[in-house]
């Protein structure tokens, strides 16, 4: 099981986190990954200068926009 | 220099910023004795008889700054030997004495305090013990009444004067609203404080990365500082350590959410159901009112529901809640909510701590706090929870009549909850708020203005998510605990 920990704080929510969280639950359902891919909201990851901070299990932080929310789930999800 | 409405919190400020900084520096144990010099540094005195008198009160503020007597399970403590100078005599005989034959005042009086001297009673004021007896049987109606500030603000009836004139406190009625911290003229009676407690779990975190130490905000905060930006305050309390700063109005859109469906399901059954995120009011209610405790809603406050959430979703999670609220100290020690708000400090000690930190937030970078719908904001004032309430059961299309009576201060609470026993109020549900206003009237607030209601709704639309399922629409709410006690039907 892949856990994406997405950042809910309050700058990542601005730049748009509650979106970026439901598009990657869309991409789970869409590719059936549900068994596979969970997605968590998190408080600060400290890293406020990368909104939309995110989280692969525990790796780096990845700096995610809405528009580009399928290239890092291909990239980092599927792809990692 | 900080403005501040009285002098009273003033004095609070300056002791509980020498208690921060000496804690943050680790030498309040060797410093604790000096404190009251430095503070009346004399050689006259400002408001007390002498220097000396004035640095033993300070003694005692120190005491409940660093947390007050432990035997005491009472947030709320007078400060004995400050509690001297009330210029007020509770009964004086007023010119409409006619100084007449029979003398029923001098008769009622059980200490012999009324003499007869000129064609007038008098009373003997070190011998009166304000039982109010002769202004009960005065034919004339000639015995004033004038009641002392903390007596006056106390209208949960726990306040009395004992022989010595002292204000006495009777833990079983007090609900800790903090009005009479805020009414005494002389800052007699005060708050307990965990400010070195939470210097110690700042101070802690830094070294340990296991731990994160959260500050959630109460939505009040929005009435709070008028000299600089609230993203600033944001910012400063960042900097004291802070691993994230979050809004307790999160936690109140999850209350409206889960509040507005067990009421849907109970409201039948109960009759009335009564909000429950003000603790003063809920210890109102079960103080004074027990046959309808359980209709008060057994939805947590915003504050246990926000720190649920983020102790669910990060193991690592300590949290200090920051309000204006004193009987939220009082809250976070109930049996059944121990574990999930660690500490609790008001915007008086937020204030102490920035500034014995040094952090000065004209001078500090604006950050964000946007963590809820307006809605959740707007529980900072008295309506709002009806309000949000009222928003869920449309959204959600529940099949419920709504019929809210918002009590705002702690006499309309009880108005509401005499008639609701008896069956016969007009509404079903009893908003109760205890401070006049709501929380932004809480008597830890450092600001009282009349134009803070406007404030909270001006903060409310700053909000990114409109409505209370936006601001939820990414946590699942299924894992989170949101009842106080086990339901029935889970048992």
């Amino acid at each position: 099981m892949k856990v994406i920990n997405v950042c809910v704080g309050s700058a990542c929510h601005l730049k748009g986190a509650y979106n970026v969280i439901n598009k990657l639950q869309d991409l789970i359902k869409e590719r059936n990954l549900e068994d596979k891919v969970e997605v968590k909201a998190a408080f600060c990851l400290g890293e406020c200068t990368k909104a939309v901070a995110v989280k692969v299990d525990n790796g780096e932080i990845i700096s995610v926009q809405e528009d580009n929310v399928e290239q890092f789930f291909n990239n980092h999800i599927i792809g990692g | 220099m900080r403005k501040f409405e009285t002098h009273v919190q003033l004095i609070k400020y300056k002791v509980l910023k020498e208690v921060a900084k000496h804690a943050m520096e680790g030498t309040l144990m060797d410093e604790i004795f000096n404190i009251p010099k430095k503070i009346i540094p004399g050689p006259d005195p400002v408001t007390r008889c002498c220097v000396y008198k004035e640095r033993a009160i300070i003694q005692e503020r120190i005491k409940l700054a660093t947390g007050g007597d432990k035997n005491n399970n009472n947030i709320i403590e007078v400060i004995d030997i400050a509690c001297d100078e009330c210029p007020i005599n509770r009964f004086t005989v007023t010119e409409a004495c006619r100084g007449c034959l029979a003398h029923r005042c001098s008769e009622v009086c059980p200490v012999g305090a009324i003499f007869h001297e000129g064609q007038r009673a008098h009373i003997d004021q070190d011998k009166c013990i304000e039982c109010g007896k002769c202004k009960e049987v005065c034919s004339y109606n000639a015995i004033a009444d004038v009641m002392r500030p903390c007596r006056k603000a106390c209208n949960a009836n726990a306040l009395s004067i004992d022989r010595n004139k002292k204000a006495v406190i009777d833990n079983e009625k007090c609900i800790q609203c903090g009005a009479c911290v805020y009414q005494c003229p002389f800052g007699a009676i005060m708050d307990k404080s965990f400010i070195v407690d939470v210097v110690n779990l700042l101070k802690e975190a830094k070294e340990n990365k296991d731990i994160h130490v959260y500050a959630i905000v109460a939505p009040a905060i929005s009435s709070q500082f008028t000299d600089v930006k609230i993203r600033q305050v944001i910012t400063g309390i960042r900097k004291l350590g802070f691993h994230d700063v979050v809004e307790v109005a999160l936690g109140a859109d999850i209350v409206s959410l889960h509040e507005a469906k067990e009421f849907t399901e109970s409201v039948t059954e109960k009759g009335v159901v009564t909000s429950s995120c003000c603790p003063a009011f809920v210890s109102y209610i079960e103080k004074n009112y027990p046959g309808l405790k359980d209709n008060i809603s057994n939805t947590v406050s915003p504050m246990i529901a926000i720190s649920r959430l983020i102790k669910h979703l990060d193991e690592k999670a300590k949290i200090v809640f920051i309000g204006p609220c004193t009987a939220k100290k009082m809250e976070i020690q109930r049996e059944e909510l121990k574990d999930d708000t660690d500490f609790v400090i008001t915007f008086e000690e937020l204030t102490a701590l920035l500034d014995a930190a040094g952090i000065k937030l004209e001078e500090c970078e604006e950050g964000v706090l946007n963590n809820a719908s307006f809605f959740g904001r707007i529980f900072a004032r008295s309506g709002g929870v009806s309000e949000a309430i009222k928003h869920v059961i449309e959204e959600e299309k529940l099949d419920v009549e709504f019929k809210p009576i918002s009590c705002d201060g702690i006499s309309e609470c009880d108005k509401a909850l005499k008639i609701a026993r008896v069956n016969k109020l007009k509404g079903n549900f009893i908003e109760g708020m205890a401070c006049k206003g709501g929380c932004i009237g809480g008597a830890a607030s450092l600001n009282h203005g009349p134009k803070d209601k406007k404030e909270v709704d001006k903060y409310g639309k700053l909000a990114i998510e409109t409505t209370v399922r936006d601001s939820l629409r990414v946590f699942d709410l299924d894992e989170i605990n949101l009842d106080k006690k086990p339901r029935k039907d889970n048992n």
